[in-house]
């Protein structure tokens, strides 16, 4: 369970997050949805500590994470797992050397335990036979399936991803989204996606937050997403199911 | 100005919260292959034309037929020891190291592989740059040494071969009032420089923002910014340990 409370942040004169109020449950996928530059992925380096909000408190299941000291931090950290938007794998390293890094890091695992963990990572995201390759030899996808990987190696009780379908085609996409939304259910983790793909908010999102120029228009059941009586919502959906239509 | 105040408060944060020690030996020795042994053929060919250079000149030069030939061998000597080999050899380590060192933290900041590494609760800074710094320290002296050895050597080829100066002079020029401390003082002053381009080039790098344009970007001021540090920083070492 996670809880955000009044979190806002600007840079400069510039407000980008007006108090975002919000909370996320264990086993649930929950999106946020807005058009581009509305904040998305500012609220969630604020809420994995990439960026120090102005105002405002980060729950994990109770614990104050940005008051907390360091040494309870890193607990928390441990207990995350990020896939970012271009994957950010490590490129000096090897695609089995990417989802092992964490537990090099931050467990005290025997060397067989670790490639162990890390392949069964891999078999779960399907890339079995990947391990000894470059980030530069693989597609966007598989990027997209290894940061997945070494986001899970640890076991983690939250994981967020910002835009996991961002620079993939439609099919990689839904892949990726079923794969997110299984792993989801299977270790009842708390799942936060950032996304503004129409097919990953029907077919994954459980909960979804709608952001519209910083501000929380509207959250909610992803069966109710079409009744919110919100005006801004409503042409975002709407704008999003013209695109599909020309796609079709 | 404010910039060179971020620069100290950046020096600081490496070396606080580190992670164990184990972790950064294997990257030490990683860092030490690509600076130290990465730079040996860059370093050593420009070197042995620096010495030649200087030999031939100074032959050159030195008309009066009263000052003896073997004066040549220790002009060569002197300034390489002094201010060739490290100064020189450490502006082309800042083109070479510094600009690699730029890009490769700079590509890290835009692709966001320094942000994976801290929601990890690893201190990137240190992770990533420390090793740089360390490995800098230890190798440049040594590609120092080597340059110094190699621009006397390659004075000694090019007066040979020009008929400037004897073998016999050249080495009798080499032992004639030889002071000890000018290694000393080359050394001292090439541990500085390799931690000022490693460490400029580092904050260049690790704190871009935007994209491959300014990656780019960061790589030049790294090399200019570096450069410029190296002379200051050689006139007061100067100074301060010649005087
Ligand atoms: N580090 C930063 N410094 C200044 N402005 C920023 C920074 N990060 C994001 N912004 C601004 O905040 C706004 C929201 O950005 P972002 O959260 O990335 O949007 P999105 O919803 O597309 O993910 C944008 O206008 C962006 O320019
Ligand atoms: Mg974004």
């Amino acid at each position: 369970m996670i809880d955000i409370k009044n979190i806002t942040k600007s840079f400069g004169d510039r407000q980008v997050l007006a108090g975002i109020d919000g909370s996320f449950k264990p086993g649930d996928t929950s999106l946020i949805i807005g058009g581009s530059g509305t904040g998305k992925s500012v609220l969630l380096k604020c809420m994995i500590g990439l960026i120090a909000p102005d105002t405002g408190e980060v729950l994990y299941d109770g614990r104050n994470f940005l008051t907390s000291d360091l040494n309870e931090q890193k607990a928390i950290r441990r207990e995350m797992g990020v896939l970012f938007q271009g994957s950010a794998l490590f490129d000096s390293k090897t695609v089995l050397e990417n989802v092992r890094f964490p537990l090099d890091m931050l467990t005290e695992q025997s060397e067989s335990e670790k490639v162990d963990r890390a392949q069964e990572c891999l078999r779960r995201v399907g890339l079995e036979n990947a391990g000894d390759r470059m980030p530069s030899e693989i597609s966007g996808g598989m990027k997209k399936r290894v940061g997945i990987a070494r986001a899970i190696v640890l076991n983690p009780k939250y994981l967020f991803c910002d835009e996991p379908n961002s620079g993939l085609d439609p099919l990689t996409s839904i892949k990726i989204d079923q794969l997110i939304s299984e792993i989801t259910d299977e270790y009842q983790i708390t799942t936060v996606v950032i996304t503004h793909d129409m097919n990953s908010m029907m077919e994954i999102g459980e909960q979804i937050m709608f952001l519209y120029e910083g501000k929380k228009l509207w959250q909610g059941d992803s069966s109710t997403l079409t009744k919110s009586g919100v005006n801004e919502l409503n042409e975002f959906i709407n704008a999003n199911k013209l695109i599909r239509e020309m796609e079709k | 100005m404010s910039r060179i105040g971020s620069y100290f408060l950046f020096l600081g944060t490496l070396f606080r919260n580190r992670e164990k020690l184990s972790v950064y030996l294997g990257l030490i020795l990683n860092e030490c292959t690509s600076i130290g042994v990465g730079s040996i053929f860059i370093v050593a060919l420009v070197n042995i034309f620096i010495g030649a250079v200087t030999c031939v000149q100074t032959a050159y030069n030195l008309t009066n037929p009263f000052v003896p030939k073997y004066i040549i061998a220790l002009i060569v000597r002197d300034s390489s020891i002094l201010e060739l080999a490290p100064t020189l050899s450490c502006i082309v380590l800042a083109g070479k190291v510094g600009s690699n060192i730029a890009s490769e933290l700079g590509t890290m900041r835009i692709t966001e592989q320094v942000d994976a590494l801290e929601v990890m609760g690893i201190n990137s800074s240190s992770y990533l740059i420390l090793p740089k710094v360390i490995a800098s320290v230890l190798m440049f002296p040594l590609l120092v040494i080597m340059a110094a050895f190699l621009a006397i050597l390659g004075g000694y080829i090019a007066g040979t071969l020009a008929g400037v100066i004897s073998a016999e002079e050249y080495v009798n020029g080499l032992r004639f009032d030889y002071k000890p401390f000018g290694v000393v003082f080359a050394l001292i002053k090439t541990v500085v420089f390799a931690f000022l381009i490693s460490t400029i080039s580092a904050f260049q790098g690790y704190n871009v923002s935007g994209g491959a344009l300014e990656v780019g970007a960061a790589s030049t001021s790294a090399v200019t910014n570096s450069c410029i540090a190296i002379v200051a920083a050689d006139f007061v070492l100067t100074q301060l340990l010649l005087t």
